[in-house]
């Protein structure tokens, strides 16, 4: 093993020779580990495990929000010894996903992990004997409580995930969330298929309300493991198209929360005005959610001074009518009275729990890739996080509308700065040459939080391994911890308070 | 009060009086069309990412396609998407889009089965189950539903439960996972049901046709009445062809 133990650094996005990611004894691996994660400014964004020879290399990237970097680390262990290793997460809670990933995909045991269960029965895991079917929940042995079983089918037109309730009466004392059903082995498809194309659109089917970010994050990644460079006028372009998505799904989040509280003029209202953006999305490039959009190198669909003119017309219109509508469904008594205090998820139960994006952001965790990570138009145009403190559904709802406003500022911005007349034509790129024996590491803020894609090659530049990681992963758990001590009838403004991905996260 | 009804004069009238006319604007990608012109074909089918372009002579399956439009870029004298929006059918053959066959796709009214018409001609109320998709079609179905598309118009609604269904639409490749509780909630749908496939990946599992952690057995065991192409299918897409299938070409 290697005795260098200085911890790598590099930029979003940025491709390494796996080389430079120091390999550590698993007690050098654990102190490094969480000394950096004992900051505030530090997260993980992605910990997994690949395939080594006859090795697995467990590596961990931790974002550093103060310095803009992310610091990678590893520790090798021989596969056949099925070794145990000491459970981070004790130490630091938010690793329990990753640790409950490793253990499901490569049957590593992680020693004191406070509740080792399978993230998402994925088919390849390694511990067959366990069926999604007859997961057993956490339950309370007590006469008094009773349990009610939601899903994986739900009532709406929705993705199938289970939610066990515990409760005492009406109020809910535990919410358990399991997932999987959504699961098809997408992250083994990416091996699977060898052209880029097929990758790309992989990417952009990863979840079809975040095409644009995940594709985004898959493009980067390309990008810098075949050395491409794209315009400057490229970057804009695809941060506005990502803007457009945040818009586009945050008006029509604030539609369902008025339709769960029974506002129907605001849910009609909002659903309404999310038509008028995602048709916009569809002039500019055939998919109203921007499929087709996103591709490696280049695009099919140049934004031009036609569709800028129509796009500023799209927002003012629909910025005039967001805000009068907005403005009084928060001024609404009947309103206010089911969002306020609702769902509260406390700071430091977020940072506990290490939520990332808007699940951060409610609740004052000042976690924004945009700002702190810049990539894609916002290393060209800063954009700066906002921040709200209550942590329950109302500061949901108004840290959507606060944001929406802030994207069609961030837009209309960009637009001035694009640059007509030197536009040339950037075609995708149909194949790359990616860097042999690399790791990658490509994040983008999506309108649910960080998306982090990883990928690393082997020594004849063929992809060997591919890691998604959507923001849900983090977030789900904030969901749980909205629910406890409230009405169990508030679950369903809480849920779409949140509008977690079941898909990006069961992939 | 006074605000509100501001609010609504100031929204105006958005819903589409007429969504068996309405057109959706290009580049929207619909129906593609097929010329004789000559081409390499070994190369056209070498550009679908998910092989639904056949060879000698040349076919697109729309039950396969992505619509990503990679093919009509490459070969434009060879292939166009048209915005022509009218795809569903109940035959999964006339999906298949041949060289120079600019007829439409349309709802068979011999391959429906005979109670449909008569049963759910005025009101149709549908189990949506997700299985393994990405939530774009269930994006699309639920906007189908909006002030835009207003599906509930003509009776047809999703509902809660299967009990309270007349059909199910499955969205997805289908998982593993979920294949046993969608034959659950199958089952409980009472007589006569349908089942709609909504989206290219319900369709021919799409990206996700040779995952191993795909299991599309439960197709095997049924009938389809209804395919709605697309990736996401468009709302005109779902509602016309919901409409043809329960109350034939004139509405």
């Amino acid at each position: 093993m290697s005795k260098e133990t200085e911890i790598v650094r590099i930029k979003n996005p940025q491709s390494i020779p796996l080389a430079e990611i120091p390999v550590m004894e698993y007690a050098d691996f654990k102190a490094k580990m969480l000394g950096l994660l004992h900051e505030d400014s530090n997260h993980c964004v992605n910990y997994f495990a690949f395939r080594q020879d006859s090795d697995l290399q467990l590596t961990a990237c931790i974002a550093d929000d103060s310095k803009g970097d992310i610091a990678l680390l590893s520790h090798k262990i021989q596969v056949q010894q099925r070794p145990t290793l000491e459970s981070l997460t004790q130490y630091h809670f938010p690793l329990h996903i990753f640790e409950r990933e490793i253990t499901e995909n490569h049957g590593i045991v992680f020693t004191g992990h406070p509740w080792s269960k399978p993230v998402r029965y994925s088919h390849d895991r390694v511990d067959q004997n366990q069926e999604i079917n007859n997961y057993p929940f956490y339950s309370i042995k007590s006469e008094e409580l009773h349990e009610v079983g939601v899903g994986p089918i739900h009532a709406g037109v929705i993705e199938p995930g289970h939610f066990r309730f515990i409760c005492n009466g009406e109020t809910v004392l535990h919410l358990e969330i399991q997932l999987g059903w959504q699961h098809r082995g997408i992250e083994n498809l990416f091996l699977q298929r060898k052209k880029l194309m097929q990758r790309n659109l992989l990417a952009e089917n990863i979840a079809g309300d975040t095409a644009v970010g995940h594709s985004l994050a898959f493009a980067q990644l390309m990008e810098s493991l075949g050395g491409i460079q794209v315009s400057t006028q490229l970057h804009l372009e695809r941060s506005i198209a990502l803007e457009l998505e945040r818009i586009a799904i945050h008006v029509g989040d604030i539609s369902a929360l008025c339709v769960d509280v029974a506002y129907n003029l605001g849910a009609s209202v909002f659903s309404v005005l999310r038509t008028g953006i995602i048709n916009f999305t569809q002039q500019w490039c055939g998919n109203r959610l921007g499929k087709s959009m996103i591709r490696t190198g280049g695009t099919h669909y140049r934004f031009t001074p036609e569709l800028k003119d129509k796009l500023l017309v799209v927002l003012e219109d629909f910025e005039k009518r967001f805000i009068e509508m907005s403005h009084y469904t928060y001024k609404l008594p009947s309103v206010e009275n089911r969002f306020d205090n609702i769902g509260i998820v406390t700071t430091k139960q977020a940072h506990l729990i290490g939520s990332v994006g808007m699940a951060a952001r409610m609740t004052n965790v000042r976690r924004d890739i945009r700002e702190t990570h810049p990539f894609a138009g916002f290393s060209v145009h800063p954009y700066e996080a906002i921040v709200l403190e209550r942590g329950d559904v109302f500061a949901r709802f108004l840290l959507r509308r606060k944001e929406l406003k802030k994207s069609i500022a961030w837009i209309r911005q960009a637009l001035k700065m694009l640059d007509f007349e030197n536009q040339v034509p950037e075609p995708p790129i149909k194949e790359i040459n990616m860097m042999p024996s690399a790791f990658a590491v490509s994040l983008t803020e999506s309108w649910r939080g960080e998306i982090c894609h990883c990928a690393v090659t082997d020594e004849n530049g063929k992809l060997a391994a591919y890691k998604i990681k959507d923001p849900s992963m983090h977030n789900w758990k904030s969901l749980e911890l909205s629910l406890r001590n409230l009405e169990i009838s508030d679950f369903p403004i809480n849920n779409k308070s949140y509008n977690l991905s079941y898909c990006g996260h069961d992939l | 009060m006074i605000s509100e009804i501001k609010i609504i004069a100031h929204n105006g009238k958005q819903f589409i009086s007429d969504v068996t006319k309405a057109a959706v604007p290009a580049p929207f990608r619909g129906k593609p069309e097929i010329t004789g012109t000559l081409v390499d074909e070994e190369a056209l089918a070498e550009i679908c990412p998910t092989g639904a372009i056949q060879t000698k002579p040349v076919r697109i399956d729309l039950g396969k396609c992505a619509f990503c439009g990679e093919c009509a870029l490459a070969f434009p004298a060879k292939i166009r998407f048209t915005n022509h929006h009218k795809i569903s059918t109940n035959d999964r053959n006339s999906l298949i889009i041949h060289e120079n066959d600019f007829s439409e796709i349309e709802v068979n009214p011999e391959k429906i089965k005979s109670e449909i018409r008569s049963v759910f001609n005025r009101s149709l109320k549908l189990r949506q189950v997700s299985a393994g998709g990405d939530n774009s079609a269930e994006w699309e179905l639920g906007a189908s539903g909006n002030p835009n598309f207003d599906m509930g118009r003509f009776g047809i609604e999703f509902v809660a439960s299967p009990r309270h269904a007349d059909g199910i639409v499955i969205t997805g490749p289908i998982s593993e996972n979920m294949a046993e509780a969608l034959q659950v909630c199958y089952d409980a749908v009472p007589a006569p049901k349908i089942i709609i496939l909504c989206g290219t990946d319900a369709i021919s599992g799409g990206l996700f046709a040779d995952s191993p952690a795909v299991d599309r057995s439960f197709l095997e065991k049924y009938p389809i009445d209804l395919y709605i192409p697309g990736n996401p299918p468009h709302p005109l897409t779902i509602i016309n062809g919901i409409l043809d299938l329960v109350r034939g070409k004139k509405h």
